[in-house]
This record gives structure tokens, C-alpha cells and sequence, in this order.
């Protein structure tokens, strides 16, 4: 029983950062933005969590500077693709190779300093509940947020009509600026929280997963984030899943090693990705179901007429 | 702007001339990493020598670096480079550089080079290497003794002779305390990734190790051994800082010492071509302070340490293969040449070797 | 105040000649202000980055040995994107077409003559054409978003090289280090001149693909039909263009040529497989092909820009001791000052002040007034 908790609290803290900067792009792509600068923005919120934790003493700072930093750098993406039309592919891109320069130029000086861990929350009571308790009681800071922006994700896109606004500006630009939609601002509110999710994320990793600062220690999850959310068609409750399920593959496969199946570990490390594609495939078999939910205009640059 | 732009290139170009005039007299020294300097691990270490090298030597020498280069098409440009551009002895740190370097060492015969993990040599290419294996022996025997469960996680990253040495030697220690010692495995396919590292660990914790040694290179290992309050070693730096109370020893690379003889003997025009495998003894492999263990126990580890200083080789028969059969009789000693491409693990490793 | 886009009627001629050296003008200051933080005299770190890199005659075979790679896939990357198909998995591509052409010299080693070289750049574009189809399958069959199986697919091809060069295919003499054997004379790409450098056949390759590709998308049916399912899938239905048939030609094009590139830069300048054959020239050949404003002749210009920066950021490590780091950052600088420029060739920029703003127009007459503009 022990080790299954144990198993599942390793599994959770693996799919947190991928599970924040998916719900952000998400809401960014919904939008009809496509970031794929994820990576660029979380280790700079990485850096920037472990310098202000350090210097501060206080994780809690260094996590409020990590969604800072996150935000401000999606800013100079926002700025090329929505004031100047840049196109979104190169733009984010170029912003992951600037991140992965900026953080390393950054942190020259954290390397080799233990940084803060953020505590665990363990919530009074509940947490003594059998089984549950430690699972969902018991865990980092990150991982509540994770949860709650998930809801508050969910929410505001399919209950509020600012979140239908978003919808429906994400689906055609044109009509929805035609209605009079200022598109340009919430997109670039959008961009913003995606860029302070992935900065949050960041901080997961320098505050939370390994307490450290080393370059490119985001080691590819920015990636995978933007994986899931075309995993998740866009839905916030299957990023959830997706997240979790990636963990789970991801954290299976060590324990298929440490048990000793005797497969070959590169075999076992692409697992994970072909698995991916696996969902994706079945995911998207159903044409109608993936086209509804797709946003139309996706990536598409929108200039407002005058 | 045309004429500015054409004095500012003139003065560059001045500039730049009277910095090599300045330096003729300099040996210019060079080294070419394959990681970050800040992974704070084996690129970090490598620096760690070079710096040490500068201060030792003082102006006698100046240096450069080029760090994060690829071991793929970029490496034979970066040695390239270093050779035109005034360096005279040029280190390469990481194995994958070998065939770039035998290539640029032959088109630059005037250059000394010396490569650090490799097998080929010639009249101006050394090879270098530290037996970080010897440590890994004390390592083993520290973690018999300590471990409760009699179970050791090893989180490795491609499987190298280099990786397969340790483990052996790791196995062969705890052996000698704990015939029935266990090894548990975790490839993680990488040599840098804090998250997967962390993750590995935790796996090897929950399925019964209660001690943790990886040959990969960041700290998050002994992060989480600190964490669970169980024990660990650190990995070519010493990270007694990141796990004050987890950290027994850290298994520490130290090639200042190597880096300043070999400049000296270039200084005195006495460099020729070598092929050295440094340990304990030579001070390039060091165990930093043995900690968080009891007085027996690291009365032990001292003891090991000096018999392995004054030239015991922890390969020494009788040593067994995996499947049983004898690898090394009563009292043989592992030639170098065999340590050097070793591909089988020996007698009680639980895991098949990625082949 | 906030900016405002006003489309042109037509794309500028003006900018688009102006705007790259726009966007050099303000990297330089930009640049000048970085470097002078960081307590570097600017104008030696520019002629380092800029000039040094292309002053001597062994660097310029460098140069074009770095930028091959990067035009060949740009170039191939480009045809997806104009047909809207976002193959992000070029980085995969070149490693299974780098496998593929190694079958022959590893597995045959005895195998010599004339014939080695053709027949491995032909299997090399074969097999990523091969692995650009498993994408290309995915989304004209199951309708599966590209991006991210052509990213995914990248991750399994490393894991894949990796596994053979540590298992099957490793050289039985190497000591049992991941590398197979090294490639015989007759495998390995010839130099184009040997005294002065080292450049090989690849860059040739890059030249033609471009060419070839320029000759197809402005002068040929095929390179309309890209367009016109790039900019309106609907359309080109109307014209009786099949958008799977152009999925599969996109996808195995731009696959082919980097599986050319990948095999070319195994042959020409590692003469063996090791587990690390590409620093990344499927990613950046993504940035180059954009740079290029995915015009294969632009991209051929955008590929030696890029490749440049590399050089110069070396060159600078060595020369003034700028970090690696200050390398990167300056690259991405470049990159996002050319990329806001090229917006001047599309559009005219206006500052508009917060109190000038005219009332907002009414939405119908809005697209009126912006299309009689």
C-alpha cells in the first residue's frame, strides 16, 4: 500500500509542471494563439524562481517571482505576434532559444547553491484520512494550484462569457472582431497567462521537483506540455488526464527498470512519446468530435482592419 | 555610416592584432566541453581544473574555452578553431571528441592535444583518464555497511564502459562487506536531467534501496535521498551542501593537478605523448570527507582508500562474471586494456546490461 | 499610445530589400548595449561575431558546412508550410535518413567503389521520406494534428539511434564505445576543395534543393497547387487539388531532403554513427526556413545569416571570453529584430496616441474601409 502512495506522489510531482503550462498554453491556444515557446518561458521562470528564492530565503517569493518572470517574458512574444503580426511558429521558437540563452546567462552564479524547497501544505486532519489523505492532502503548494487551475480553467472557458468570448475569438478572429471583440487584448491577456503558467511550472522544477539551479533543467518539458494539450483536443479536464497518464507511463517505466524487466531502457524511455501518439490517433479518429473543438483560427496571425 | 562602420572594423582589427601581439609570449591553453560549464558536474569539474591550471601558472599562460559543443558535426570545428587561433596544447574532455580530435591533431602537427576518456593516440595526441572506479569501491562497502535493507539504487545514464566499471566496482565493494548485497538499476538514458533523475531515485527508494549513487550529474539524487531522510553519494562534485545530512562521500573529480603538470611539461618542452590513467593516488579521483556514518565505518573507508592509494586494484581476483563463470582467478588483476572496454556486469548485479 | 498595423495594398518592395538591414541596424544597438552591460568593448565583439568569421578562408568553408544542413531542410520545411502542414519533426527525419544511408556502409563494410555514395544518399532520403510519412499517414488517414506526432517521432528516432549504436551496430573493435565503424573512403562524401578547407558535396546539395524547389514553386503547377492549399484548402478543392495527395508530397519532400541532409552530414564529416549526430539543425532549420520568409532562395541567404551566428558566437567565446550563454542571446535577439521587421513589408506601423483614438468604427464598415485601403 505504502509504495502504491508512494508511486502515485512521485507520479504527481512529475505531472504538475507539464500539467500548469498545459493549462496555460491551452488557454492561449484556445484563444487562437500558438505559443511554442513554452520551453524559453518555463526555465525562465525556473531561474527566476531559484534566484529570487535564494537570494530572499523565501520559496513563496521565488514562486511569486517565477509567475512573474513567466509573464513578463511572454510579454516580448506577445508584443512580435499580436502588435507586429510576427509569424507565431518562428516567433515562438525564437523565444524558447532566448529563454534557454537568458536563464543560463542569468544563473552563471546559482549553479552549485542548494536552493529552497517551497514546504508541503498538509491540510489538518484530512490528510490523516486513510489512503486519500496523503495523496491529496498532503502535497507541495504547486500541486493545489495545479488542481485549482484546472477548475478555474474549466470554468471560465464553458460557464463565464468572457470564456465564451475567448472561444469564440479563437474560432474566427474576423467574426469575432466584426461583433466589436476587442481581439488584440484578450489575446494578449491570454499570452500573459500562459507565460505565467510556464513560469509557474518553471518554479515547480527550481522550488519544488529538485530544488537547484542548473542549466536547461526544464530538459524538454515545455514540449511535452504543448503535446497535451492537442492530446487534451483543447479540453481542460483531458489535460488532467493526459498530464497523469504521461506521469504515469513516464514514472512506470523506472520502476519496470528498478524491478528489472529485462527490455531495453531506450525502448522504455520512447514510451512515453509513442504513446502520445498512440492517444493522439485515437483521440483524433473522431473527425467531428476534433474539429469542434479545435480552434479554427489557430496560429493565425489577425490584424484588426480599420 | 559606410565610413563609420569601416573605422569601427579598423579599430577592431587593431584591436584584435595588438591583443595576439600582446599574448605571443603567453602559452595559450584551450579546452573544449561537451556540457554547460554551470552543470555543476563533469563540464563544471573540467573548468573547475582549468581555473585552478590559471592560477597556478599565473601569466605564464592564458586560456580559453569553448563550452556546450555538440559531439556531433560541431566538435571538428571547435578544435579547429582553437588550433588557428594560437592555442598550443588543447584539451577535449568528453569520449565522443576522439575521432574529430585524431583528424585535427594529424592536420596540426605542431599542437598538442590531449583527450580525456578515449583509446586512440599518436605523436601529438595524449588520452587521459581518471579510474573513478577505485572510489566507487570504497562507495560499495560504505553502502553494505550502512543500508539497512541491503539494497542499493544506481541510477546510470548510457551504458559505456566507464558506466559498467563503476557498477562493477560499486558491487565488487559491497560484496566484500555484504555477499548478499543487492543492486537495483535505473537507465535514465541522459546524463542531465534533474526531474528524471529525481524520479529514478524515488522509484529505487520505493522498491527497497535506502541508499542511492548515480553516475549521472546532477544533484537531484541526493536531493531526495535528504529528503526521505536515507542516504546517498555525490557524483564529481562534492554536494555535501545540497544533502548536509544524506551525503556519506561524493565521489569527486580532481584534474587541476593533472591540467598543471601537463602545462608545465609543454612550458619546459618536455610534453610527449601519453597515455594516463589517473586515481586515488595521483589525487585526480578524491572522496570528499566521509560523513553521516559511524566511526567503524569510515575507519574502514580510510582503510580502503590507502590500500587502493598504495596501488591495490579493486579488480582483483576471484571475480565472477554474471552467468557465473570465473572472470579473474586468485589474486589476477584486471589488465587496463579489458577495464578500459568493459561490457558485462559481475556476479549479483540484478539487471541485464542494455546491449 | 499603442501601435497599430495598417495593411499595404502590396507587399512593399522598398522594406522587403530594407528590412533585413533594419533589423542588422537595431541588433547592432541592441547588441552594443548587451555587450556593454556585460563590460565587452562592442565594437570588438561585432567585428568578432560579424566579420572574423568570414575573413579567412577556412571559415568560410565552415560556414558553408554548417549552413547545408540548415538550407536543406528549410528548404523541404518550407513546401509544408506554404501548403499550411507544420512538420516539426525535421530533427527526426534527418536521424532516420542519417540510419538508413549508414546501413550500407555499416552493415556492408566491404562493400567499396562508385556505387557506395549514390546508393546512401538515396536510401538516406528514402528513410526520412519513409519516417515524414508516418505523419504525413496519420493526419490524411486519422486526421491527427502533425505537430506534435512529428515532434514525438523526433524523441523515438534519437532513442532509436541510440539503441543501435549501442547495441547491433556498434563496432565490435571500438572498445565498447556507442559508435559503429568508421565509414570506408569510398562512403564517405568527397570535400569540394581539399587544400583550403573542409566544405564538402553538401552545400551543393543544399544550392540545387533550393534551386529545384524555387523552379517548382514559382514556375510549376505543383508549387501553385501548394499554394493554393496553403491559403484556402477550400479552394483547392474547387480545383480539383487533392489536400491528402499534398499532405503525403509535403511531408516525404521535406523528409527526403532531411534525410539527404542527415546521411550527407554522417558521410561527409563524422564518417561514422555515433549517439549524437545533430546539434539541433531540425529546430533551427525551422527558424531559418522563416527567416527566409520561406522562399527557398531566401532561405539559402537565411541559412548562411544563421550559420554565421553560430561561428561568431564561438569565435567570440574563444576571442573575448563571452559565455555561450551571451552567444544564445544575442542569436535570439537577431532572430526576433528580423522577424518584427519583416512585418514593415506587409504592413505600415502607426503610434497612435490614447486620445487620438477615433471612436470605434462601426464593425460593418469597418473590413469596407480596410480593404479600399
Amino acid at each position: 500500500m505504502e509504495i502504491t502512495i508512494n508511486i502515485l506522489l512521485t507520479i504527481a510531482t512529475a505531472a504538475t509542471p507539464l500539467l500548469v503550462a498545459a493549462i496555460g498554453e491551452l488557454v492561449v491556444e484556445r484563444s487562437g494563439v500558438l505559443n511554442l515557446g513554452v520551453e524559453g518561458m518555463m526555465i525562465m521562470g525556473a531561474v527566476g524562481g531559484f534566484g529570487v528564492g535564494y537570494l530572499t530565503g523565501s520559496p513563496w517569493l521565488g514562486l511569486v517571482a517565477a509567475i512573474v518572470v513567466g509573464a513578463v517574458f511572454s510579454l516580448l512574444f506577445a508584443v512580435m505576434t499580436l502588435s507586429l503580426a510576427t509569424n507565431q511558429v518562428a516567433t515562438g521558437l525564437s523565444l524558447t532559444l532566448l529563454g534557454l540563452g537568458l536563464s543560463g546567462m542569468i544563473g552563471t552564479g546559482f549553479v552549485g547553491l542548494p536552493g529552497v524547497r517551497l514546504p508541503d501544505l498538509h491540510i489538518p486532519l484530512l490528510i490523516d484520512l486513510p489512503i486519500v489523505g496523503k495523496l491529496v492532502f498532503g502535497q507541495d503548494p504547486v500541486f493545489y494550484i495545479s488542481i485549482l487551475l484546472i477548475f478555474a480553467v474549466a470554468w471560465f472557458l464553458f460557464r463565464t462569457r468572457t470564456g465564451l468570448t475567448l472561444r469564440s475569438i479563437g474560432d474566427s478572429h474576423t467574426s469575432a472582431h466584426a461583433l466589436g471583440i476587442q481581439v488584440i487584448r484578450y489575446r494578449y491577456l491570454a499570452v500573459i497567462f500562459g507565460g505565467a503558467c510556464a513560469g509557474l511550472a518553471g518554479g515547480q522544477l527550481s522550488l519544488v521537483y529538485t530544488p537547484q539551479w542548473v542549466e536547461n533543467m526544464s530538459a524538454g518539458r515545455g514540449w511535452i506540455a504543448l503535446a497535451l494539450v492537442v492530446f487534451a483536443s483543447w479540453r481542460p479536464w483531458r489535460v488532467l488526464a493526459g498530464a497523469y497518464i504521461f506521469g504515469a507511463v513516464w514514472i512506470g517505466q523506472l520502476h519496470a527498470q528498478a524491478f528489472g524487466i529485462p527490455v531495453p531502457s531506450q525502448l522504455l524511455s520512447s514510451l512515453p512519446y509513442l504513446a502520445t501518439v498512440v492517444v493522439l490517433v485515437l483521440i483524433s479518429r473522431n473527425k467531428r468530435l476534433t474539429m469542434m473543438n479545435t480552434p479554427a483560427s489557430l496560429g493565425q496571425p489577425f490584424v484588426p482592419d480599420r | 555610416m559606410k565610413k563609420l562602420l569601416i573605422a569601427m572594423m579598423t579599430t577592431a582589427a587593431a584591436l584584435s592584432m595588438a591583443v595576439t601581439a600582446e599574448a605571443a609570449d603567453k602559452l595559450k591553453a584551450c579546452w573544449v566541453y561537451v556540457g554547460p560549464i554551470g552543470d555543476f558536474g563533469y563540464s563544471y569539474q573540467h573548468d573547475q581544473g582549468r581555473l585552478h591550471a590559471e592560477k597556478e601558472l599565473g601569466d605564464k599562460i592564458e586560456t580559453a574555452y569553448l563550452e556546450n559543443v555538440s559531439e556531433g558535426p560541431d566538435a571538428d570545428r571547435a578544435f579547429e578553431r582553437l588550433a588557428r587561433e594560437g592555442c598550443k596544447i588543447i584539451f577535449g574532455t568528453s569520449f565522443g571528441f576522439m575521432d574529430p580530435m585524431v583528424k585535427v591533431a594529424k592536420k596540426f602537427p605542431d599542437i598538442k592535444f590531449e583527450h580525456a576518456t578515449g583509446y586512440k593516440t599518436s605523436e601529438n595526441l595524449g588520452v587521459y583518464n581518471a579510474r573513478f572506479y577505485e572510489g566507487r569501491y570504497v562507495m560499495g562497502q560504505i553502502a553494505a555497511k550502512m543500508s539497512k535493507t541491503g539494497v542499493a539504487g544506481y541510477i546510470v545514464s548510457f551504458p559505456i564502459p566507464e558506466v559498467v566499471m563503476g557498477i562493477d566496482a560499486f558491487m565488487l565493494g559491497a560484496q566484500s562487506v555484504n555477499p548478499d548485497f543487492k543492486l537495483k538499476i535505473v537507465w535514465v538514458n541522459s546524463w542531465f536531467d534533474p526531474g528524471k533523475e529525481a524520479d529514478a531515485a524515488k522509484a529505487l527508494f520505493d522498491q527497497g534501496a535506502d541508499i542511492i549513487t548515480q553516475h549521472t550529474d546532477s544533484t537531484a539524487a541526493l536531493q531526495v535521498a535528504e529528503e526521505r531522510g536515507l542516504k546517498g553519494f555525490g557524483q564529481s562534485s562534492d554536494m555535501i551542501k545540497f544533502a548536509p545530512n544524506a551525503q556519506l562521500t561524493s565521489n569527486t573529480d580532481n584534474w587541476g593537478p593533472y591540467y598543471v603538470e601537463r602545462l608545465k611539461a609543454v612550458l619546459d618542452g618536455t610534453w610527449k605523448t601519453d597515455n594516463v590513467w589517473l586515481g586515488i593516488k595521483d589525487g585526480a579521483v578524491e572522496l570528499s570527507p566521509f560523513t553521516n556514518m559511524p566511526d567503524d565505518v569510515k575507519a574502514m573507508a580510510e582503510a580502503t582508500k590507502k590500500k587502493i592509494a598504495d596501488g591495490w586494484n579493486p579488480f582483483t581476483g576471484p571475480v565472477f562474471k554474471q552467468d557465473g563463470s570465473q572472470w579473474l582467478k586468485d589474486g589476477e588483476v584486471a589488465d587496463d586494456g579489458t577495464l578500459l572496454g568493459l561490457n558485462f556486469y559481475v556476479k549479483g548485479v540484478d539487471d541485464k546490461l542494455p546491449q | 499610445m499603442r501601435l497599430e498595423l495598417v495593411k499595404r495594398p502590396q507587399r512593399s518592395a522598398l522594406f522587403s530589400a530594407l528590412s533585413p538591414f533594419i533589423a542588422f541596424a537595431l541588433t547592432l544597438i541592441a547588441g552594443a548595449i548587451l555587450f556593454a552591460l556585460l563590460g565587452i568593448d562592442p565594437v570588438s565583439a561585432f567585428y568578432t561575431y560579424f566579420i572574423s568569421p568570414i575573413s579567412e578562408v577556412w571559415q568560410l568553408h565552415e560556414l558553408a558546412i554548417k549552413a547545408a544542413p540548415l538550407i536543406l531542410i528549410a528548404v523541404g520545411l518550407s513546401v509544408c508550410y506554404r501548403a499550411n502542414i507544420w512538420n516539426i519533426g525535421a530533427e527526426g527525419q534527418f536521424t532516420l535518413g542519417a540510419i538508413v544511408g549508414s546501413m550500407v556502409p555499416v552493415l556492408y563494410p566491404e562493400l567499396e567503389g562508385p556505387i557506395v555514395l549514390p546508393l546512401m544518399l538515396l536510401m538516406g532520403m528514402i528513410g526520412g521520406g519513409l519516417y515524414a510519412a508516418i505523419p504525413a499517414y496519420l493526419k490524411a488517414r486519422f486526421n491527427t494534428n502533425e505537430i506534435l506526432t512529428s515532434l514525438m517521432l523526433v524523441y523515438v528516432s534519437q532513442l532509436f539511434l541510440d539503441w543501435l549504436v549501442r547495441g547491433p551496430w556498434r563496432d565490435p573493435q571500438g572498445h565498447g564505445f556507442p559508435q559503429t565503424v568508421q565509414f570506408n573512403d569510398s562512403a564517405i562524401l568527397p570535400e569540394l576543395m581539399p587544400a583550403s578547407g573542409r566544405a564538402n558535396w553538401g552545400f551543393v546539395f543544399a544550392l540545387v534543393a533550393a534551386v529545384v524547389v524555387w523552379i517548382m514553386m514559382s514556375r510549376m503547377l505543383k508549387g501553385f497547387e501548394v499554394r493554393v492549399l496553403g491559403s484556402s484548402p477550400r479552394a483547392g478543392r474547387f480545383a480539383g487539388f487533392g489536400l491528402n495527395r499534398m499532405i503525403f508530397f509535403a511531408f516525404i519532400l521535406s523528409g527526403a531532403l532531411a534525410g539527404l541532409a542527415g546521411i550527407s552530414v554522417v558521410s561527409g564529416e563524422i564518417n561514422q554513427l555515433k549517439p549524437v549526430i545533430s546539434p539541433g539543425y531540425g529546430f533551427a532549420a525551422i527558424i531559418v526556413a522563416f527567416l527566409g520568409r520561406l522562399n527557398p532562395l531566401g532561405i539559402v541567404a537565411a541559412g548562411l545569416v544563421l550559420a554565421l551566428t553560430y561561428l561568431g558566437g564561438e569565435a567570440a567565446q574563444t576571442a573575448l571570453g563571452v559565455s555561450d550563454k551571451v552567444a544564445r542571446v544575442f542569436q535570439g535577439m537577431l532572430l526576433f529584430f528580423v522577424l518584427g521587421c519583416d512585418t514593415l513589408i506587409h504592413y505600415r506601423i502607426r503610434l497612435v496616441g490614447l486620445r487620438a483614438k477615433a471612436p470605434a468604427p462601426d464593425p460593418a464598415t469597418a473590413g469596407k474601409l480596410g480593404e479600399a485601403h
